[in-house]
């Protein structure tokens, strides 16, 4: 038997190092490992619920999560592989066309 | 405390002293290396909370394919190395605004919950009920995940090709 908000609390502190990583690192597969643990966070805390009410739809939302995670980090290394290729640089400070 | 709560406790300071390695760590390896010790006491978290088959899904997807796609994209843009390449120049803001993230999910989590009011049981959620449930009543849902799997995978590779002249 293990207390809720020990889980939920294991969650939220997962999800502000996450926040703390995407507004802290400049190298974008830094950002995206951050996005990762934010995503983590949020199926430890579907897991945890969907324990605590025996429902399983908790369980089967968070494979979907994983699954779209998974695509997330696949699109999103692509894109930062081209915009090394075009920039020979993947510093985000540097990337910032579309910034007003 | 139980000795479920005792084992919880050392899995989740694991992985959160592993996250915040991965977002200080200089070299860009390590903070890869962490994420998989990350990754993996998330992952022994769901099987202590008795999700086995997310526990493995969690285990074969993100430590065994997403770190290695990680590295991949590590190795072929070749990151400078240091906290000066790595990191924006000022790191108290971030730092701030994460400090009230968590502020404000724990005020929130406790105000609803208190401490110690709701327990988990640790009922274990068999791989077959979770793949009855997956495929009778959440068939559509999961059709629509794997369209959107292949096509970021199809895109990914039309992205990522060299274009020919």
């Amino acid at each position: 038997m293990i207390r809720l908000p020990l889980v939920l609390l294991f969650s939220a502190a997962l999800f502000s190092i996450g926040v703390y990583g995407v507004l802290a690192r400049r190298n974008a597969v830094m950002v995206l490992m951050a996005i990762e643990l934010m995503l983590n966070a949020v199926n430890v805390n579907l897991v945890g619920f969907s324990q605590l009410w025996r429902d399983l739809a908790g369980q089967v939302f968070a494979l979907f999560v994983i699954a779209v995670a998974a695509a997330e980090v696949g699109i999103g290394l692509a894109i930062v592989l081209l915009i090394y290729r075009n920039r020979e640089t993947i510093d985000l400070s540097e990337v910032s066309l579309l910034k007003w | 405390m139980t000795a479920q709560e005792y084992a919880f406790s050392v899995l989740a300071l694991l992985g959160v002293v592993a996250a915040v390695r991965v977002v200080t760590a200089r070299n860009v390896v390590h903070a890869a290396l962490y994420l998989v010790a990350t990754l993996a006491s998330v992952g022994a978290a769901y099987l202590l909370l008795g999700a086995e088959f997310v526990g493995w899904v969690q285990i074969l997807i993100y430590v065994g394919a997403i770190v290695i796609l990680f590295l991949f994209g590590l190795m072929l843009t070749r990151a400078p190395i240091g906290r000066e390449a790595l990191d924006n120049p000022g790191r108290l803001v971030p730092a701030l605004i994460a400090l009230a993230v968590l502020a404000g999910l724990v005020g929130l989590l406790l105000g609803a919950f208190g401490w110690g009011d709701p327990r988990v049981e640790l009922a274990h959620a068999p791989t077959g009920v979770v793949g009855e449930s997956l495929f009778r009543r959440y068939v559509l849902p999961f059709e629509a995940v794997s369209f959107v799997l292949l096509a970021a995978l199809i895109g990914a590779i039309v992205l990522s090709r060299k274009d020919e002249p």
